[in-house]
């Protein structure tokens, strides 16, 4: 039943990509200054925020995982934490895919890309460490803590950089005073959708795969103590 | 209160009094950032007007490098004999054993760092004093933010196979906030410029990361060290 449901979603978000795809290549007309590569944004900026979401789900299950002890909130931490990696990427990636064409060089200190490659780097981290450690419960725990510590220091790094290097970044458009046509708006909303589906449905695969692995730990070391 | 405060001091001068008998943590660490501080002039031409510019990162950066040596050993040295478990087991708080550790951690970088200022001064022929009110302020600061988020972290990695490689890399980039502060002050202070205007944004950067960061590893590093 669980595999149909993720499949369904799966393929809920596969069409909705295509059908954005559609409008975004096909309908919606060239950016007036920055022509087609503008099209980059509709990627671009939902990945981040979907990042942004899931590192934030992360430290809440983190939090909740030291309260309780329950290692459901570390295999979703690690999930969350993982797929949000892999949307920070995308972010960057296709940030400098778009400063390439625009800015005529792929990366420049900068806040916003300083702040986002720190903020990949700690998760990194966070992997890394999970991965040095053997044991589960000392696993979640240390990874626990790292996620909380990561998570506060986001907001101080973003704003220390953000006095240390003049913005090159065009203003965001949410809260920024960034403006754009309602056209382009609704597009992003629209195509935030399918990430997000995407990232719930890589979620809880990954989050199913970390559960069965530690139960198959869990099994072992029972057939090593008969 | 009084008695968490005893009990700090009681772990700080116990971790001072081991590093001053074998100084094995201390010697390594000032040569370290020895070592730094004469790799960097050949990064780059020492004279006044270049040294002017980065003579704050090249400070920091020898400070954070010799840094991760002091951290490193800092929890790595329980190890033996089980001193970790009798040290958790004892009758004191999870952040008082922390706070302890912490300043003694604090103490030594602090050694190492006013060894190694003084050598700078030389080396780049730096007359560095002139600033040295506001100068001791960020640097005290600044090696307090480093030394509360790396010790947390110390405890953290000290049952890691890669340990001595595992901190530096998990540390630093938690640190940033720290270091840029203290980079950005430092170098102006160091030539002489008066701590005012727009460098006290930085000074009171660097004065939240140091109570915000002090605050949570209190809170958390009892859920690190109760095993």
């Amino acid at each position: 039943m669980r595999e149909r449901i993720l499949i369904l979603l799966a393929g809920i978000a596969a069409g909705l990509l295509a059908h954005n795809l559609f409008i975004i290549l096909l309908q919606l007309p060239d950016e007036r200054l920055q022509g087609a590569v503008f099209r980059v944004i509709f990627f671009h900026v939902p990945d981040a925020w979907t990042a942004f979401l899931l590192f934030f789900a992360a430290m809440v299950a983190s939090i909740l995982y030291l309260a309780t002890g329950n290692l459901r909130y570390d295999a979703f931490a690690v999930a969350s934490t993982e797929v949000g990696l892999a949307f920070a990427l995308a972010n960057l990636v296709t940030g400098m895919i778009w400063g390439a064409n625009i800015w005529g060089t792929p990366w420049t200190w900068d806040a916003r890309l300083t702040s986002m490659l720190i903020g990949c780097l700690l998760y990194a981290g966070y992997l890394m460490l999970r991965h040095a450690v053997e044991d589960p419960t000392e696993r979640a725990k240390n990874a626990a803590v790292l996620s909380i510590i990561a998570f506060a220091d986001v907001p101080i790094i973003f704003f220390s950089i953000r006095w240390w290097r003049r913005m090159l970044h065009p203003e965001p458009v949410v809260w920024g005073g960034g403006f754009m046509s309602p056209d382009y708006w609704r597009m992003l909303f629209l195509n935030w959708a399918p990430l997000l589906l995407l990232a719930a449905v890589l979620l809880a695969i990954r989050m199913r795969q970390e559960e069965q692995q530690r139960e198959l730990e869990a099994l072992r070391r029972r057939a090593h103590a008969l | 209160m009084m008695r968490f405060l005893r009990q700090s001091l009681a772990v700080a001068a116990k971790d001072l009094r081991a590093e001053l008998r074998t100084k094995e943590a201390l010697n390594s660490s000032v040569a370290f950032a020895l070592v730094i501080l004469l790799l960097f002039s050949f990064a780059f031409e020492p004279t006044e007007d270049q040294t002017r510019q980065i003579a704050g990162g090249l400070l920091w950066l020898a400070f954070a490098f010799a840094g991760a040596l002091i951290l490193n050993r800092s929890f790595a040295r329980e190890l033996a004999n089980d001193c970790l478990d009798a040290l958790v087991a004892a009758p004191l708080s999870g952040a008082a054993l922390f706070l302890g550790k912490a300043l003694a951690n604090f103490v030594l970088l602090l050694a190492v760092e006013l060894i190694a200022l003084p050598v700078f001064g030389v080396f780049y022929g730096v007359n560095w004093t002139r600033q040295l009110g506001p100068l001791m302020l960020v640097v005290v600061l600044g090696t307090w933010g480093m030394t509360v988020v790396g010790t947390l972290f110390s405890a953290l990695t000290v049952n890691l196979r890669m340990r001595e490689l595992m901190l530096p890399m998990l540390v630093y980039p938690v640190m940033v906030p720290a270091l840029l502060a203290a980079i950005q002050l430092t170098s102006p202070l160091v030539m002489g410029q008066p701590l005012d205007g727009e460098l006290m944004v930085w000074l009171r950067l660097l004065a939240a990361f140091d109570i915000i960061f002090t605050a949570l590893t209190l809170a958390l590093v009892e859920t690190v060290l109760v095993r």
